[in-house]
């Protein structure tokens, strides 16, 4: 694939602008809070990348992307923990060396399936497999008895919850409510100082870059083409003789893999895990990123993402009781009035204006309908 | 786990939590027909449709509040007078809410999903700042506290046997209306083939909207049944949510009778396992069990044969 077939002008003006954003505008103009705060916006928007994809292009909508997020998250959390958890550090416990929180509820020696969690190796490997592995087998069981829609909804949902009760349930093995908390040094970097979480967040630019590389080569690739056909024409592509379910399950997977690495990256960014960030309402607010953005567009879902979450941390600053009202608005908005979120709007209203204003001198036409951009 | 308990033992434990599984079954199976009616009938997911539930709560408790204050001589017979105007409440919230927004979106359900997801979350703000964040609960007329002693081990809460029957008689009137009456069978046509059934004259457009507002004002209903098995608060219904969508599908979707049959196996295992399990292990046991048969078996318990 050459570069020109790989990416338009006009999408690489757009992935760089939208570097010029991540790397440059938001470090000059935010205090180092702030910046911090985007970090964590940033690992939301690997989750919106993931759905625009298996949502916008495939047509397959989860509300259980938090079990992903929050399954990488917590195997990142479990290896800082452990790494916290030294026998000096807990040396007031009554079993020094495991987790605080294992002590609190008189556990009094490591469960065995936290030990491979010592390894820092392993922790990244898990950050992907665990959630892809779950994702397979979901999706395994979904698509291949055509079970799409609403049912799919459906039941993702019906994951996220009981995952989120199975959390709160285990106290002992995995923080319950509170979560993994009193996160402190990776391989030895302590993560919590402000120069610590500026550098993270542009290590979170930098992943979502290569995130969004993998998804354009996908978007662009066969795949992509086959993803969208399966979308609105399902019947025809499984006689023209692909099988449909395989690449459900993989374009599913794909998303899963980059949720993990947005919770892998949030734990890091923000120094502890929690099961908020796993169950129903997570989840779902998770979807409207995408849907703000674009659900079509995967440099609309990163926007979507930042400028939703700084939506909600400016008005339920000020306003808290603003802000649901606010939200529930945009979900109904979103679906009534945009249904292609601020891409759609760009590429319809914005861009036409500004071709327009650019050609003038030259040619009083308008410019040409577009469709949305994809 | 059963080995510390007698056999005389584990027959009362299972029928007290059977029987406390009853009431929490009435509260499913007045929600899941709601929902069944408005998914299996007219195949829109409405994830508001635990806010329409609370809003009969809350009306039930505002008429409980008002009994007690203008008509205490009355104050045993209000749970009837609630329930009606909850119906009434969550009914016409229901018409509305077709009308401004459900009949736009009948062809994407996925978005539908969003857009009800919205809705809850205003819905849920307005009774935060109507009723103040916290939990509010009702005061049970005196006829409905205590217990009916069957053995010496075994008592039965009479609200319960109330939201037992409660449920039942609701559970009727659905099936007679959706199989008996003439809306129910304009509804079923519409399902089958909506073209046909407007040539022949049939107000489709109308018949979806009625029937959105019945699913809700029944939704209202459980309302009223809700209060009395626990506390009223801005997100209690977004609790139920899930159990309820998992209870629709898992019973097969348009079946009035595998929505019962589901909610019953569900409420009881659920309820059952709690006295020997912690009460959220007893959860994820049974969402787990649920899930992992939908995933074997999409189509729920009881499938009707449809056209597509």
């Amino acid at each position: 694939m050459t570069f020109s077939s790989f990416m338009t002008r006009k999408e690489a003006f757009g992935f760089l602008v939208l570097a010029a954003v991540i790397f440059l505008v938001l470090p000059l103009a935010l205090d180092a809070f702030r910046l911090n705060l985007f970090g964590k916006y940033l690992t939301y928007a690997f989750v919106a990348v993931g759905l625009a994809l298996f949502w916008g292009m495939g047509g397959i909508l989860s509300l259980g992307q938090g079990v992903f997020f929050g399954l990488g998250g917590y195997c990142m959390a479990m290896f800082l923990k452990l790494e916290a958890s030294t026998p000096e550090n807990t040396a007031i416990q009554s079993t020094p060396g495991i987790p605080d929180f294992m002590d609190w509820n008189q556990i009094t020696a490591l469960p065995a399936w936290w030990e491979p969690f010592n390894s820092f190796a392993f922790a990244l490997f898990a950050v992907v497999a665990v959630p892809v592995a779950l994702a397979f087998v979901i999706g395994l069981a979904m698509f291949t008895r055509r079970v799409g829609g609403v049912y799919f909804a459906i039941i993702t949902q019906a994951i996220a919850a009981i995952l989120t009760i199975l959390i709160i349930g285990q106290q002992g093995f995995t923080g319950g409510v509170n979560g993994i908390t009193d996160l402190r040094t990776l391989m030895g970097w302590d993560i919590r100082s402000e120069a610590a979480k500026t550098t993270l967040y542009f290590v979170n630019g930098a992943l979502l870059f290569a995130v969004l590389m993998v998804a354009h080569y996908i978007r662009k690739s066969k795949l992509g083409r086959l993803l969208r056909a399966m979308r609105d024409q399902p019947d025809r592509v499984r006689f023209s003789g692909y099988n449909v379910a395989s690449f459900k399950i993989f374009i599913f997977c794909v998303g899963a893999a980059f949720a993990g690495i947005g919770g892998a990256m949030f734990t890091l960014q923000v120094g502890f895990m929690s099961p908020t960030l796993v169950g129903i309402v997570p989840s779902i607010e998770m979807v409207i990123f995408c849907a703000v953005g674009g659900r079509l567009s995967i440099i609309g879902a990163v926007y979507g993402a930042l400028l939703v979450n700084w939506a909600k941390s400016t008005l339920s600053e000020s306003y808290p009781e603003l802000w649901l009202f606010g939200l529930g608005a945009l979900f109904i908005a979103v679906v009534m009035a945009f249904p292609n979120g601020l891409a759609g709007i760009w590429s319809e209203r914005i861009e036409p204006q500004i071709l327009r204003l650019f050609n003038r001198s030259k040619d009083d036409k308008t410019a040409p309908k577009r469709a949305p951009a994809e | 786990m059963f080995s510390d308990y007698s056999w005389a033992d584990l027959g009362a434990i299972f029928a007290m939590q059977g029987f406390a599984g009853l009431t929490l079954f009435a509260v499913f199976v007045l929600m899941a027909l709601g929902l069944a009616i408005i998914f299996g009938q007219m195949g829109v997911i409405n994830l508001a449709h635990g806010e329409f539930m609370i809003l009969g709560a809350y009306v039930t408790y505002l008429v409980s509040t008002f009994f007690a204050e203008y008509m205490p001589a009355l104050f045993s017979l209000y749970f009837f007078v609630a329930m009606f105007l909850a119906f009434l409440a969550s009914g016409a919230l229901g018409l509305l809410v077709e009308w401004a927004l459900i009949r736009h979106l009948y062809k994407r359900p996925l978005d539908t999903l969003l857009a009800t997801w919205g809705l809850s979350l205003i819905l849920q703000q307005t009774y935060r700042s109507v009723f103040g964040a916290r939990e509010v609960g009702v005061s049970l007329p005196d006829w409905m506290m205590g217990s009916l002693p069957l053995t010496d081990l075994i008592e039965v809460p009479i609200n319960g046997i109330f939201v037992m029957i409660l449920a039942i008689g609701i559970s009727t009137a659905v099936y007679v209306m959706l199989f008996r009456s003439n809306w129910g069978r304009q509804v079923r046509a519409i399902n089958q083939n909506r073209d046909m059934a407007s040539a022949v004259g049939i107000n489709a457009e109308w018949t979806d909207r009625l029937t959105f507002g019945i699913g809700c004002g029944v939704a209202g209903v459980a309302g009223s049944a809700f209060t009395m098995i626990g506390s009223t608060g801005p997100t209690s219904g977004q609790l139920y949510i899930v159990d309820t969508f998992l209870i629709v599908v898992f019973g097969g979707t348009a079946s009035i009778l595998g929505t019962i049959a589901s909610a019953f196996s569900i409420s009881q295992a659920q309820s059952i396992m709690e006295f020997f399990l912690s009460g959220s292990m007893a959860k994820v046991l049974t969402l787990l069990v649920v899930v992992g048969i939908l995933m074997l078996r999409p189509q729920g318990l009881f499938s009707m044969k449809l056209r597509k």
